[in-house]
């Protein structure tokens, strides 16, 4: 059996704190925050006023769209994923041509809610009001769960498996495994992965109703999301897409890329609904399971792990996590690794979670630091009585990163876990 | 309303759903926005949409299909014009 080494070659993403990896990296060191007050939530009675969006700018979207692009992409779930994955396709030294089919280039682009994404308002009224004939040919491209790849291939031309997954809060982690998956077995040569999640009042306002948002922060947003912290009440809406290039090291090589990391293993798996799995809480067996099984197949021991990026959203589970982390590793206290989460400036941007923060740690990787976890006044004692204090950074601190492992977890009892090391150059 | 300023304002409102902006440069009559132009067929609901708040008219389905060329779709937008 073909059983390829898959690496890591490019990057891209946008974030409620950033936009672009380069500023990505500052954004994570200096701990700024993506998440503000919106006066919508606020009209429409949310108990959650605050959420974290990506500012995008027409300069920015000029950077890499073309005058159609820029004016008639509305879908913002759909353009954040475009501009991420064109950063990546061009991070990774790639290019494309008007006239010409790479068959042994594919992408798997995953959203969660697409057609939620508030753009889509004028859709629906537009229906609603009996004015369908107005809506033009964009309402369904811009609405079906594979809008993302579609317009992000209309461009790159790629001829492979070209896919679009959606599972809630592993999406982006699980785009990445599909195609190391697809790669490993040989089936194709690159895979552009990532995932991407739209905003507004209809996605903020759904979350809103199921009392998991942070509620008392409405007047001091930057301090609403809070994981880890003992005082935490739910996490922070978020939006935004990360993308990858993930490419067998033999076509890397070939081409002489510069390699961010190997994928050395991944799994995902369903906690079943079974043993205190649920529509919203995750099963822990099936969660340790899970990542028991990615470093299993990584071959790495829990002493070789130098960072854990959780999942950590800033909800009452959190102290699950780290128990269920502890577990997997078959770790003691002293040995477990730093653990860090970028939700405290991003929130947590459901099917974009995962890719953002799997950028976040390919680039803190590559630039050998570990971002702080903020906002955090004093941990929660259920997490102090499993790890030590100083395994939880609250500020960026300088540390090489040589294997990394990344979590999250899902609505629909789905976890996904995968293991990267950096690539040492000869 | 002159044709002339017809066609430069349809010229604009086409301009975004053309591949190949070099052939506007030399933009005629004969030219037929599928064919010639290179328009997605599915582009032409939207060049509707954009001409009638353009013009505040209402162009009706089965006048879409006389609109093939730039000529055509002038005629039917200063018809539609006149009439208002």
């Amino acid at each position: 059996m073909i059983n390829n080494r898959v690496v890591i070659t490019g990057i891209g993403v946008v974030a409620p704190n950033a936009l672009g990896a380069a500023d990505f990296e500052v954004a994570l060191k200096e701990g700024r925050s993506g998440i503000r007050f919106f006066e919508e939530s606020q009209s429409l009675n949310f108990r959650c006023q605050i959420a974290a969006r990506p500012l995008i700018t027409d300069a920015y979207k000029a950077r890499y769209f073309d005058d159609y692009y820029q004016n008639k992409l509305e879908n913002k779930a759909i353009i954040y994923a475009c501009l991420a994955g064109f950063e990546a396709w061009e991070n990774a030294g790639l290019s494309y041509s008007n006239d010409q089919i790479d068959f042994d280039s594919g992408m798997v682009i995953g959203s969660g809610a697409l057609g939620m994404d508030s753009t889509t308002a004028d859709i629906w009224s537009k229906i609603i009001s009996g004015n369908n004939k107005r809506l033009g040919s964009r309402a369904i491209p811009q609405c079906m769960s594979s809008g993302a790849a579609a317009y992000l291939n209309k461009i790159l031309g790629l001829g492979n498996r070209v896919l679009s997954n959606s599972s809630a809060c592993i999406t982006g982690t699980e785009s990445v495994l599909l195609g190391y998956e697809h790669l490993k077995l040989g089936k194709a040569k690159r895979m552009l992965c990532g995932s991407t999640e739209g905003d507004g009042i209809f996605i903020w306002g759904a979350f809103d109703a199921m009392r998991i948002l942070t509620s008392d922060s409405n007047e001091d947003p930057t301090n609403g999301s809070r994981p880890m912290c003992n005082s935490r009440l739910g996490f922070i809406p978020g939006s935004g897409s990360g993308a990858m290039v993930l490419e067998t090291l033999e076509s890397a090589q070939s081409r002489g890329a510069k390699i961010y990391a190997e994928i050395l293993g991944a799994d995902v798996n369903s906690g079943g609904f079974r043993d205190g799995g649920s529509m919203t809480a995750p099963n822990s067996n099936a969660v340790i399971h899970c990542m028991k099984n990615s470093l299993h197949q990584a071959k790495v021991s829990s002493d070789e792990i130098d960072l854990i990026s959780g999942h950590l959203t800033g909800t009452k589970g959190d102290s699950t996590e780290i128990k269920n982390w502890k577990k997997a590793l078959g770790c003691t206290q002293d040995q477990f690794p730093l653990i860090n989460t970028a939700k405290s400036m991003i929130g947590h941007c459901i099917a974009g979670a995962g890719s953002i923060e799997l950028v976040a740690t390919l680039i803190q990787m590559e630039k050998s630091f570990v971002h702080g976890n903020y906002n955090i006044k004093e941990v929660d004692p259920d997490i102090t009585a499993e790890i030590p204090l100083d395994r939880i950074p609250m500020k960026t601190v300088d540390k090489e990163i040589n294997t990394a492992i990344k979590a999250n977890f899902a609505f629909g009892d789905l976890n996904c876990s995968i293991v990267l090391r950096k690539w040492q150059d000869g | 309303m002159d044709k002339n300023k017809i066609q430069e304002e349809l010229k604009n409102i086409i301009a975004i759903y053309v591949p190949e902006k070099e052939i506007l440069d030399n933009l005629t009559l004969e030219h037929d926005l599928i064919n010639d132009l290179k328009i997605n067929s599915a582009h032409i609901v939207d060049i509707v949409l954009d001409v009638e708040e353009k013009y505040d008219i209402m162009i009706e389905d089965d006048v879409i299909m006389q609109m093939g060329t730039i000529g055509q779709a002038i005629d039917v937008i200063h018809g539609k014009v006149q009439e208002k």
